[in-house]
């Protein structure tokens, strides 16, 4: 103890200043164009009268699920509004989404890259790893400080605690999309770019789609955190609730964060399986589908004989 | 021009590890598989051959025996570490991989171990995938196709997806799919080793049956002896990396390179292998027709039997006559054979598998005839022969009497009757010149 001290913090710091005066510009921009992405959703959710908006989520959520789940989300929304939070949630979502499109743009294609690039797997791994462990609130010092307050520093601060999965379910499912099937397609000559739009990723759909939705919801956790900040949305009645020991606007704001949190994976979750349980109609012609998937018993043939066909 | 091959490997390495090259050094000077497993592995070592047009080359082996990385050389699915690769005569050993794309496409497809359809596409669409890769217009693609999907006897199924298919069915559709994309070369990787047996020997069959339409260029990988016996025109034989041997199916089952083949070979279902021709007995008790019924007796009491084939012009079949009756015709003075002819005999054409001769052999005494495309006596199959054949005892050895049916009229009686008889000198002569 007697006076050894790697002073990692002072380096940090001085970094985070040498960048903050030498591409104070670029982070200006970058603020500018996430500051203005951000308002524009947040005024798709928060202009419309709430009733507008709340058909609208139901309405999602029927065709993605069906009625039950329908009714469901028109229960909780209510119940949103009637505890006032209707406005602090829409912003919530607002930011959630700009986080999570922002996320998913850059986590798809980086991990394509390190599917297909042992080296670049090596080198992105041990990112994600830090990227993941670091505590959420850690990311905000920074944030604040390349950002100031408000809405930007809660983005970005929570595309880099929530895109670790994206990025890491991409990468396994492109890995894990059957060797024959891609030699397949290699050997019938189709380029890797046809290979990669054709086969690979609609194959790894499922764990892309898993990817996504793991991504919306570490957002929507940190996007909650970022009210520290300043941002916008149900972390701020829970950050003033924290500083007045404010037992009931506490629950309110926190019903209300896991609320959208169920609504958000259900239908994102639904987003990534085959769609089966979409609206009733069509749900039961489906369904009769299926009975016919059952692998077709062999059937000897004399060869060139036509099979029957089942009807 | 000198005929090129469909596919020409020469001196083909493929070596996994660190140090590639200098392990092919090694292997070249001489080291052996063993020798140099720690510095990589020698996947496959010194493989040269070729395949003409039109050919099944099977390549066979026990897995681990490098089958699977050679034919993934042949089209450039791996990269030979040392060796040359020709496609319809040009090098894709090393070429650029947009020229390799191209030689896939127009030249070489593929048939895969576990089907490798693709999963969200209907069996239409998977169907035309190699020619929808090739830039073919969507309506011409899926015409195309469609006629495939039928070829292969899958008619009505075209919309519904690979699961929703049995094994056989799925590989029926990996097959349309290469045959659909119109190469030349079609490499077939196990591509019936994940069927029921049942269901693979029909594939099997089916395969000849449009090979026979087609006339593609086939590279088989099998581990199924039995298979590649079936299906080969020509077989090649690898353990560990090396080819050991190449020759015809019959080449190999009578003649193994080594005891490693041998061993092999020990437990093929022969019947199924072996053809008419290669088992068949010259024809000993032959007359021409010309000779007339005295030569066609003297023959039959020479030889001891009761029947002999009769022979026209350029030793096309034409029956068979009995010492009975050729011995009514002789007691008349007629000097024609053809009344006696019976034309209803056992007869198989020389590419026969001997499976396929039972029957014909049970269905009448006399030995079997082989005949060629023409009609040609080539020889014949006695039952002896037959057995011979299938316990795999040599059976051109004097102790076996392959003279068969036995006569039925005493020599001394045949004698009789000839001395009887006036003779007539031309008929001598036919006689020996009739009887091989």
């Amino acid at each position: 103890m007697n006076g050894f001290r790697i002073p990692i913090g002072d380096w940090v710091e001085s970094f985070v200043d040498v960048i903050t005066t030498a591409l104070g510009g670029l982070f200006d921009v970058i603020s500018a164009i996430l500051g203005g992405f951000y308002e524009g959703v947040d005024w798709l959710f928060a202009a419309p009268p709430f009733w507008l908006v709340l058909i609208v989520i139901v309405a999602l959520g029927v065709w993605a699920r069906g009625w039950v789940f329908g009714i469901g989300t028109a229960v909780g929304l209510v119940l949103i509004l009637g505890m006032d939070q209707w406005e602090n949630t829409m912003h919530t979502i607002s930011l959630t989404l700009v986080a999570t499109i922002i996320a998913v743009a850059i986590s798809i294609p980086l991990g394509i890259w390190m599917a297909r690039s042992q080296t670049a797997s090596a080198i992105v791994r041990p990112i994600l790893d830090f990227l993941q462990t670091m505590p959420a609130f850690v990311y905000l010092i920074p944030a604040i400080i390349l950002f100031s307050i408000g809405a930007v520093p809660g983005i970005v601060a929570t595309i880099l605690f929530a895109i670790a999965p994206g990025v890491r379910l991409t990468e396994l499912g492109i890995r894990e999309v059957d060797k024959e099937v891609v030699e397949a397609g290699h050997a019938f000559g189709a380029s890797p770019g046809r290979i990669l739009r054709q086969i690979q990723l609609p194959l790894a759909r499922p764990s892309i789609m898993a990817g996504v939705n793991q991504v919306i919801m570490l957002s929507l956790s940190m996007v909650v955190i970022a009210g520290m900040v300043g941002a916008p949305g149900l972390g701020k009645p829970i950050v003033s609730s924290f500083q007045t020991i404010d037992v009931g606007l506490g629950f309110e704001a926190g019903l209300s964060v896991v609320i959208v949190a169920i609504l958000l994976d259900r239908l994102t979750a639904s987003l990534g399986r085959p769609r089966t349980h979409r609206l009733l109609p069509r749900a039961r012609a489906e369904r009769v589908g299926t009975a016919d998937e059952t692998p077709a018993t062999e059937v000897p043939l004399e060869p060139g004989a036509t099979v029957p066909v089942e009807s | 021009m000198p005929e090129t091959h469909a596919v020409e490997a020469s001196h083909l390495f493929k070596v996994f590890g660190r140090r590639p090259s200098d392990v092919v050094r090694q292997l070249q000077s001489g080291a052996t598989r063993a020798e140099v497993a720690s510095s990589g592995t020698a996947a496959v070592i010194d493989a040269s051959f070729e395949v003409a047009r039109g050919e099944i080359f099977v390549v066979m082996g026990l897995s681990g025996s490098g089958k699977s990385t050679l034919i993934r050389m042949l089209n450039g699915l791996l990269e030979p570490t040392s060796g040359s690769v020709r496609i319809l005569g040009t090098e894709i050993a090393g070429i650029p991989a947009r020229a390799l794309r191209d030689v896939r496409q127009k030249s070489v497809s593929m048939v895969f171990q576990h089907f490798a359809l693709l999963p969200h596409r209907t069996v239409m669409d998977n169907v035309a995938y190699g020619l929808e890769v090739q830039g073919v217009p969507l309506a011409e693609r899926r015409e195309r196709a469609a006629a495939m999907v039928e070829r292969v006897g899958l008619a009505g199924w075209e919309d519904k997806f690979p699961r929703q298919l049995s094994g056989g069915m799925q590989q029926r559709v990996g097959l349309a799919r290469a045959l659909a994309a119109d190469t030349d070369i079609l490499l077939m990787d196990e591509a019936f080793s994940a069927l029921d047996p049942l269901i693979r020997r029909e594939m099997q069959e089916q395969l000849i049956e449009l090979q026979s339409e087609l006339n593609k260029t086939i590279v088989f990988i099998t581990h199924d002896l039995n298979e590649a016996m079936f299906l080969g025109d020509r077989i090649a034989v690898m353990r560990d990396g090396r080819i050991v041997q190449v020759g015809t199916p019959d080449d190999i089952l009578t003649d193994p390179a080594n005891d490693y083949v041998a061993q092999f070979v020990q437990d093929v279902d022969r019947a199924r292998v072996l053809t008419a021709s290669a088992v068949m007995e010259p024809a000993r008790s032959m007359v021409t027709v010309s000779a007339g019924p005295r030569a066609a007796l003297r023959t039959m009491r020479d030889l001891q039997t009761s029947a002999a084939f009769v022979v026209g012009n350029g030793r096309a079949l034409l029956g068979v006559v009995r010492d009975r009756d050729v011995m009514r015709l002789v007691k008349r003075g007629e000097r024609d054979l053809t009344e006696a002819i019976e034309k209803d005999l056992p007869q198989v054409e020389k590419d026969t598998r001997l499976v396929d001769v039972f029957e014909s052999s049970v269905e009448s005494e006399l030995p079997v005839a082989v005949v060629d495309a023409a009609g040609r006596l080539l020889g014949a199959i006695p039952r002896v022969t037959l057995l011979a054949a299938l316990g795999n005892v040599p059976s051109n050895t004097a102790e076996l009497a392959v003279v068969e049916p036995p006569a039925t009229i005493p020599v001394d009686v045949v004698t009789e009757i000839l001395r009887g008889t006036t003779d007539s000198p031309d008929g001598e002569l036919a006689t020996e010149g009739g009887v091989r």
